[in-house]
């Protein structure tokens, strides 16, 4: 369990140092801006209870926030993945409920479960992010486009690194 | 009084995430009305020192590069020097245009943090309070314009890009003088919108556009762009044009703040006349 905490907390580290360090600064193309660091919402195991979910995200947006100079953006996007995460998680659970210790990863839980997990959470804290931060429904159609072309890059990063993860833990 | 406890008790998970959405949406308004909260410039210098770090690794990567084009750009400035619109001193530039009597001061600055992706792009420069940043002040670079002082803390000063929604820069038509609005539609870093340019307007491919001077942030004849393609909008009688800016933001490494010397005795004027300022 303690273990597990501070992997919890190194990986939380990580993920926001490369979204603020790295992944702010890579222009890959007009419109697209992965969001890496929502995989730490995603991946955090199943017995977490919701309030300290709530709070992570709370935090977590915090954070990333701090790098990108808008405070409050990150953090109401995350905040609501933070509300939604386990409602999602028991409206996806299996017949007999998670099993203990599993976690919501490509190894624990299978691909087509996990694609369709991180497609909602990544594709709701994207439009919430990309809305409010144009704060309004002027550009509708501009800021969609945005939404979906950074989905996609967002989601494209976050199955890598599942498959880097994945090879670590098979050393362990 | 018992029910309200059950009630909360019951519903401790919702009314906790209420009570954080709001909290971070009021950041979000907050900043976005307010420019100087306390704790956002406190932050502004724990992370502007992060990106110091970071920034110096990657500058030592790119310097033979930035040095070429400073280099470059020098050698033209001096060329102009007989024209007497520059003076160069050991802190700063300063530019006395004779015509206007207007009076602006240069101070050079390297960006630290830069985004051009985003809908709403910021610039991290290592100059703040200290070195007499204030907000509102413009930013140029050897390019072209590049946007305009929003906050500032003791070392570090946050500059809304041009590539933002709220960009509204008055350019004008080097050719005719005519002049119109600088937006940006957050398609692309390399290219802007010119609104509301008058019908008499004698427009051409490839005009050269600069700041118009209106406005306390520019001085006047910093290049914007260059005119890409327009089209006149019969119903408002206006011209918009599609802008390829001057300034590269992919690869802004050094900026300079313009410091507007008579900036104080014009804002006095306009309290007197009960004037808005006019960006």
């Amino acid at each position: 369990m303690a273990n597990e905490i501070v992997r919890q907390i190194l990986r939380f580290l990580f993920l926001v140092a490369v979204q603020g360090l790295i992944l702010k600064n890579v222009e890959p193309g007009p419109l697209i801006n992965p969001f890496l660091y929502v995989l730490f919402l995603i991946q955090l195991p199943f017995e977490t209870p919701p309030w300290l979910v709530l709070i992570i995200s709370f935090v977590l947006g915090f954070c990333v926030d701090l790098f990108y100079g808008t405070v409050g953006m990150h953090m109401a996007a995350c905040t609501f993945i933070g509300f939604l995460r386990p409602k999602i998680l028991s409206s996806m659970a299996p017949r007999d409920g998670y099993e203990f210790g599993s976690t919501p990863t490509i190894q624990g839980m299978g691909r087509a479960w996990f694609f369709t997990f991180s497609f909602i959470v990544i594709l709701t804290h994207h439009f919430i992010l990309f809305y409010l931060e144009v704060f309004s429904f002027r550009e509708f159609f501009s800021t969609f486009l945005r939404v979906i072309v950074s989905l996609v890059s967002t989601g494209l990063l976050v199955v890598v690194s599942q498959f880097l993860f994945y090879r670590t833990k098979q050393k362990i | 009084m018992r029910n309200l406890a059950v009630f909360i008790v019951r519903h401790y998970f919702f009314l906790f995430f209420l009570l954080l959405e709001l909290l971070s949406l009021y950041f979000l308004v907050q900043r976005n009305y307010f420019h100087h909260t306390s704790a956002v410039s406190a932050s502004n210098s724990i992370t502007g020192s992060i990106f110091q770090a970071r920034s110096e690794v990657s500058e030592y990567l790119d310097l033979k590069e930035q040095n070429k084009i400073l280099s470059a750009k020098l050698a033209a400035q001096l060329s102009q020097k007989n024209t007497s619109w520059m003076l160069f001193s050991s802190h700063g530039t300063t530019y006395n245009d004779s015509v206007y009597k207007q009076r602006y001061e240069y101070l050079a600055a390297e960006v630290i943090d830069n985004t051009v992706t985003l809908r709403n792009n910021y610039i991290i420069l290592n100059r703040g309070s200290l070195q007499g940043v204030l907000p509102d002040m413009g930013v140029v670079c050897a390019d072209g314009i590049v946007g305009i002082v929003r906050e500032v803390s003791e070392n570090y000063c946050i500059v809304m890009s041009v590539l933002h929604s709220d960009t509204k820069i008055s350019a004008s038509l080097k050719r005719d003088g005519s002049f119109g609005k600088l937006t940006w539609n957050g398609l692309g870093s390399q290219y802007a919108t010119l609104a509301d340019l008058p019908d008499f307007s004698k427009i051409k491919k490839g005009d050269t556009l600069i700041s118009s001077g209106l406005g306390d942030a520019f001085p006047e004849g910093i290049p914007v762009g260059v005119v890409e393609k327009y089209e006149f909008k019969s119903g408002e009688k206006t011209y918009s044009v599609e802008v390829r800016l001057a300034t590269n933001f992919r690869k802004l490494r050094h900026a300079f703040v313009v410091k507007n010397l008579l900036r104080e005795e014009l804002d006095q004027l306009r309290i007197k006349a009960g004037v808005e300022d006019g960006q």
